[in-house]
């Protein structure tokens, strides 16, 4: 059995307990050693992803118990794509850290980020429901952590309501864990989905119930309108790398619903096939559309990348009511753009507002301040990019996605709803970047900051994945299409985990 | 007995969500931690009531309570237990740093008594 691919597992894990222990060291040795295990995550990140190319999918049998037995882990593209991704942000948002001090504001903020990209990368791997539960804990007690990293009256208010609202998550977790285990008596996804495909008629409904209990988890993780109202704040008082990270955290939540219901209620579930994908939908489309709203009324540029954050995640929403095998393989492109845009558009929100003196990053105007032509150039790159327009990858993504609602029956609404936030996502994003950059009152004397050149070097690199993944297009459609065919075939998923059965 | 334990979760989920809707953060931790209670009595009843059995293997015993309701049982009070602490950590450091214990950081007893305040000074 070959024990190097659940390395992305326990390389953060002992990392953050090898940074933890280090914590009399100098603090340069802590911040070279989490960089270091930063790189060797994404080493073997790509190592996982190179062998699953080249051997196929990874079961991972804990200690040899079979499923449903034992505990799964489940390496399979869609899982070992999003671990990759996963690592690709954290060494942007972490070199930032590293780059403008924002670690030292606070006690032990590597080891809390490396347990928050080992929760993350549980939940990608994981292959039972109970499983994701545990993960889900860890990397949400790590976010809490996180969050409240740096102080700030802002932090405490908003950690609360984002803590309080994730136990209720958890607990509603709990309780649908519970009811499938009641009627099903398993928590193996691969099993379950197979003890749904053969469910008597009277056990429907409860099973139905709680799989929409799951999908309230999910949206809650997601940010899927009535359940987003915690995302703005907390996000865009975060400190910047955290926040960054946490672009991440709302994809946890899509990856959950493409994974655990297109699973469960997949093709083989009978009566429940895909019975989700209306709510997803409608949800979904209610959700761009307030998005959008904030955008437009945004009055902190940390808020609107929020805001930002929320539109690219209800588009994903869409592309998972829409559910073909086209519209999954655009959202799973749209997610490694979005996500890395997103993450990379926060720590560009943040540099801009150090440079903006006391104004912060305010949307109100100010006298001219240092390096407005890079600074301006990015924030040009990056809007382009979060509004979806050519010639950079998010345009792409979302071309799949309504390419692939031409054939829903929703078709009318979805372009309609799609097209009219985007034109509002542009409106807002062309409004700020001319307050920033040129609407200055220049007649002032300019702001005086301290920032180096080499804080936008991660900005930068974040930018490049983006860029590179327009570059190497269609290798990497024609990934997400295995993808997305993989995601649809759960017969495939059970005999994969359920090694004898059918 | 199921009704019994029915009840029981029922009874402590309507108290967990009523004191999950007040303002101060304190009737918010009690009301998670009896969010808390309801569902591991529930996921603990999911693997049906039984009494005097056992959950190990034994020889001349045909009939087990299921090992693994227990197992998740126990993880989940775990968990929500190191929750609970850190919430309550998390509301004395924001009661410190917001000088309130209103969930949203705004005394709405503040501007009364402020301007009450300002009517001694006067």
């Amino acid at each position: 059995m070959n024990h190097l691919v659940m390395l992305p597992i326990l390389i953060p894990m002992l990392g953050s307990m090898i940074i933890l222990l280090s914590k009399s060291l100098s603090f340069k040795t802590q911040r070279s050693l989490s960089l270091f295990f930063i790189v060797l995550l994404i080493f073997s990140s790509i190592f996982s992803l190179w062998s699953t190319l080249d051997k196929g999918d990874f079961i991972y049998q804990m200690g040899n118990w079979q499923a449903p037995f034992g505990i799964t882990f489940v390496l399979d593209k869609l899982s070992i794509t999003l671990v990759l991704l996963t690592s690709l942000l954290a060494s942007g948002a972490l070199w930032y850290a590293v780059k403008s001090d924002s670690d030292k504001m606070g006690e032990n903020f590597h080891t809390l980020f490396h347990l928050q990209i080992f929760g993350l990368n549980g939940a990608f791997l994981t292959g039972d429901l109970f499983n994701l539960f545990v993960f889900f804990e860890i990397l949400l007690l790590a976010s809490y952590a996180l969050l409240l990293h740096g102080h700030g009256k802002k932090r405490a208010r908003f950690g609360i309501h984002y803590m309080v609202i994730n136990l209720v998550g958890s607990t509603l977790f709990l309780f649908a864990v519970g009811t499938l285990y009641g009627i099903l008596g398993t928590l193996n996804i691969a099993d379950l989905a197979l003890k749904i495909s053969t469910l008597p008629a009277e056990n429907t409904a409860v099973v139905a119930t709680a799989g929409l209990l799951l999908l309230i988890v999910f949206g809650l993780k997601a940010a899927m309108f009535p359940l987003y109202f915690w995302l703005p704040g907390t996000y865009s008082s975060a400190s910047a790398p955290v926040a960054a990270l946490f672009a991440i955290m709302t994809k946890v939540g899509i990856y959950s619903i493409i994974r655990i219901h297109g699973t469960l209620f997949g093709e083989s579930a009978g009566e429940l096939s895909y019975y989700y994908t209306p709510w997803v939908l409608g949800l979904g489309l209610i959700t761009i559309v307030l998005a959008t709203i904030g955008v437009m009324s945004s009055r902190t540029l940390k808020e609107q990348v929020a805001y930002l954050v929320l539109a690219s995640v209800s588009l994903l929403l869409i592309a998972i009511g829409i559910n073909t095998a086209a519209s999954i393989s655009g959202a799973i492109y749209y997610l490694i753009h979005s996500t890395i845009i997103a993450g990379g558009f926060f720590l560009l929100a943040d540099v801009l507002g150090l440079l903006r003196g006391s104004t912060k990053d305010r949307l109100e105007r100010t006298a001219p301040y240092k390096m407005m032509v890079l600074s301006g150039s990015l924030f040009f790159a990056y809007a382009i990019a979060a509004a979806s327009m050519p010639p950079f990858s998010g345009f792409l993504g979302k071309m799949m996605i309504l390419s692939a609602a031409l054939s829903s029956e929703w078709m009318v609404i979805v372009f309609s709803v799609v097209l009219v936030t985007s034109l509002g996502i542009i409106i807002s994003l062309t409004r700020t970047g001319t307050l920033l950059f040129y609407h200055t009152k220049y007649e002032d004397e300019p702001i005086e900051s301290t920032i180096k050149m080499s804080i936008f070097y991660p900005i930068m690199y974040l930018f490049a994945v983006s860029v590179l993944l327009i570059v190497f297009a269609n290798p990497i459609t024609g990934f997400t299409e295995q993808v997305s065919t993989m995601i649809f075939d759960s017969q495939g998923y059970m005999s994969k985990v359920l090694v004898g059965e059918p | 007995m199921e009704i019994l334990v029915a009840l029981i979760i029922a009874a402590f989920t309507t108290g967990g969500i009523f004191l999950l809707l007040k303002a101060r953060t304190f009737p918010v931790v009690l009301g998670t931690i009896l969010l808390a209670y309801a569902v591991n009595l529930f996921l603990f009843s999911m693997g049906r009531l039984h009494i005097n059995q056992p959950a190990i293997l034994l020889d001349g015993v045909t009939s087990y309570a299921d090992p693994l309701p227990q197992a998740l049982v126990l993880t989940a009070i775990v968990i929500s237990f190191g929750m609970t602490a850190f919430l309550i950590v998390l509301s004395l450091r924001a009661k410190y740093e917001l000088g309130n214990d209103n969930i949203d950081g705004i005394d709405t007893n503040m501007k009364t008594k402020s301007e009450t305040n300002n009517k001694e000074d006067k």
